[in-house]
């Protein structure tokens, strides 16, 4: 056998392999794939400056921004809820709060959540007179554009998820202060029951 | 003239046959092991990241929820990796002038994106989405493992059509209650196989056909 024959023996299989992995990795723009034609490598082009999405026009001051018209005309922190606040809603910022607020004010809004622990700056509780008072709108800003050093969350938290973990934390202020007389009377003899009945270690199987 | 081959060479004949076809069915075998091995998966290997990043300390330690940073693995298809901003929302305080760190600290600065190295790697030819799987009561520890004992991310299952498969011909073993999604300690109860029956009737999961079509996953 001459070189040449060897050669594409040799050559071949590679040929082969090479088939295999155009398929694998086929030259699309698909999610986290560089792109070599543009210099930046971002496939996902820039949108052009104004242009907003379908579904993305945040006009409503006070639905997407949270604020309203005081007497005299000035734009204010709204001191309302655009929407009744419902179970649902509690439930759904419950879940939003524990997620992106809960690392730094802690499951109760004490402000002292793991990652304060670990050094980071401590937030105020969300028990103290001045934010007890604050409006609802106040809580939006602040998740809309940060505050001080806490970073914003309009990123991660569209409007109406904003509202609810607002409409979470104004319950989480109510249920630091409230009393025995404020409790429903069917839950509240839950309170006097003996614990023992449920704090029992279960039985080993 | 006395025999060529003396008697005994009968035994070593019918021998030899037998091993002929040893070593075809061993080589099989071996060949359909080795495809499936964690070699040519790659499963187990961790890799090396520009940035010594530790869903451990993270997840395991600091308690982070993984929605935290996948912020889109509940809506679309692909999970999400976190851009470099909310890195900084704790390490601007955080850690502020480790050099495990730099590399954040730099991409911030100029703007250009961290270069993870990607673990899980589906072929072009594959269409997998994430929000399905979550919203239809699948965990991620399931598929990913205990990524909060990982201080490198690594693959622990092999992404092989044989095992996406395995669970879309039988998805009741997998399922989970709704506020369990996360939780990447869960294990099935005892009485997983009549909870997971009920599950599946609740989330409205498909039929089988459905999921075992070749359109549903090559699109
Ligand atoms: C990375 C840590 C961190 C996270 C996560 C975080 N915060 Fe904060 N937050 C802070 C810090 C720190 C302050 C104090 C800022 C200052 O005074 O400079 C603060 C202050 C606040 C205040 C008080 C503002 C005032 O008037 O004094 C509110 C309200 C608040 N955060 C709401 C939230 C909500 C709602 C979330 C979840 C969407 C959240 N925070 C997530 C760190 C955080
Ligand atoms: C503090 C932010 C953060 C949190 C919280 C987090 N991750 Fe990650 N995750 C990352 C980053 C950054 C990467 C890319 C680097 C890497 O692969 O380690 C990543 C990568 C991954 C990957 C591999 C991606 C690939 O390349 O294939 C998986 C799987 C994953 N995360 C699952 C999870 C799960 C499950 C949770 C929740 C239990 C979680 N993550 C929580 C930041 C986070
Ligand atoms: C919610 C806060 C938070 C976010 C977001 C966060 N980290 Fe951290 N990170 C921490 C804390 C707290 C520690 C210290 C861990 C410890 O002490 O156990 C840490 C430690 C680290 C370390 C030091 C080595 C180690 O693992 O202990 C690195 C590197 C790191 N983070 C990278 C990142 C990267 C990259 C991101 C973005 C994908 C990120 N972190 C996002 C809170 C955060
Ligand atoms: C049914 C199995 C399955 C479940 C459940 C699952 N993943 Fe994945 N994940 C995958 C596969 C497969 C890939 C590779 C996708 C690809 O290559 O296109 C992946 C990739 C990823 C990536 C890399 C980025 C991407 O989107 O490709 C991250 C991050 C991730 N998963 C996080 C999570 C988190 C967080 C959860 C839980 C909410 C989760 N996964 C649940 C199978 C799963
Ligand atoms: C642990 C179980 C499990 C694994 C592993 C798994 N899936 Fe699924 N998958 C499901 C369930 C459950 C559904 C929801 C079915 C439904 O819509 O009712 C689903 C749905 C899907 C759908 C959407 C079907 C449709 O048209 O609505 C796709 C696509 C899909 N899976 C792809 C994959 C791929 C690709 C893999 C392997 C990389 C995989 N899955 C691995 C359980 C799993
Ligand atoms: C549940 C999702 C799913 C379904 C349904 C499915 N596949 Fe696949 N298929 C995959 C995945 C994932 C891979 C990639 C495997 C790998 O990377 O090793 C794959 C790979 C393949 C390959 C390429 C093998 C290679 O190594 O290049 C072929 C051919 C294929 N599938 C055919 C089919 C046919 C035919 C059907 C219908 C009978 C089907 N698949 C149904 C998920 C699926």
């Amino acid at each position: 056998m001459s070189i040449g024959k060897y050669l594409i023996l040799l050559i071949t299989p590679f040929a082969l392999v090479s088939c295999r992995n155009e398929m694998h990795d086929q030259p699309k723009a698909k999610s986290y794939r560089a792109s070599a034609i543009f210099d930046d490598s971002l496939s996902m082009r820039p949108v052009v400056e104004g242009t907003v999405a379908r579904g993305y026009l945040r006009a409503d001051p006070l639905y997407d921004q949270g604020k309203m018209i005081d007497a005299s005309g000035k734009s204010i922190d709204a001191a309302t809820f655009p929407f009744p606040v419902t179970k649902t809603i509690l439930d759904r910022g419950q879940e939003r709060f524990n997620i992106y607020c809960s690392p730094c004010h802690g499951m109760t809004g004490e402000g002292d959540g793991m990652v304060v622990r670990r050094g980071f700056r401590p937030p105020p509780s969300y028990h103290m007179d001045r934010l007890r008072t604050a409006t609802p709108g106040h809580f939006f800003d602040v998740i809309s554009n940060g505050f001080g050093t806490m970073p914003d969350y309009a990123m991660q938290l569209s409007p109406a998820d904003r509202w609810a973990v607002v409409a979470y934390v104004k319950a989480l202020q109510v249920s630091q202060h409230a009393t025995v007389a404020e409790i429903p009377p069917p839950i509240r003899s839950e309170l006097d029951a003996p614990k023992t009945a449920t704090a029992a270690p279960s039985k080993p199987e | 003239m006395s025999q060529i081959f003396h008697r005994s060479t009968n035994t070593l004949a019918r021998v030899t046959i037998f091993g002929a076809l040893f070593i075809v069915v061993g080589s099989l075998f071996a060949i359909n092991e080795f495809t499936r091995s964690d070699y040519i998966t790659h499963a187990f290997v961790a890799r090396e990241q520009p940035v010594q990043f530790s869903h451990k300390h993270h997840v395991g330690d600091v308690g982070l929820d993984c929605r935290y940073c996948h912020t889109s693995v509940e809506k679309s298809a692909s999970a999400g990796i976190p851009p470099t901003r909310i890195c900084m929302n704790c390490h601007t305080q955080i850690w502020k002038d480790s050099p495990y760190l730099e590399p954040v600290r730099a991409s911030y600065r100029t703007g250009k994106p961290i270069h993870w190295t990607r673990v899980h790697h589906l072929p072009d030819f594959v269409y997998f989405n994430h929000s399905i799987h979550v919203a239809k009561g699948v965990g991620c520890s399931t598929c990913h493992g205990r990524v909060d004992q990982m201080p490198l991310m690594m693959q622990v299952n092999s992404l092989q059509m044989e095992w996406c498969l395995d669970c879309h011909r039988n998805p009741e073993r997998a399922l989970r209650p709704k506020n369990e999604i996360f939780n990447t300690t869960w294990t099935a109860p005892s009485d997983q196989e009549e909870r997971g029956k009920r599950l599946a009737k609740e989330y409205n999961i498909q039929a089988r056909a459905v999921l075992e079509s070749c359109s549903t996953c090559h699109r």
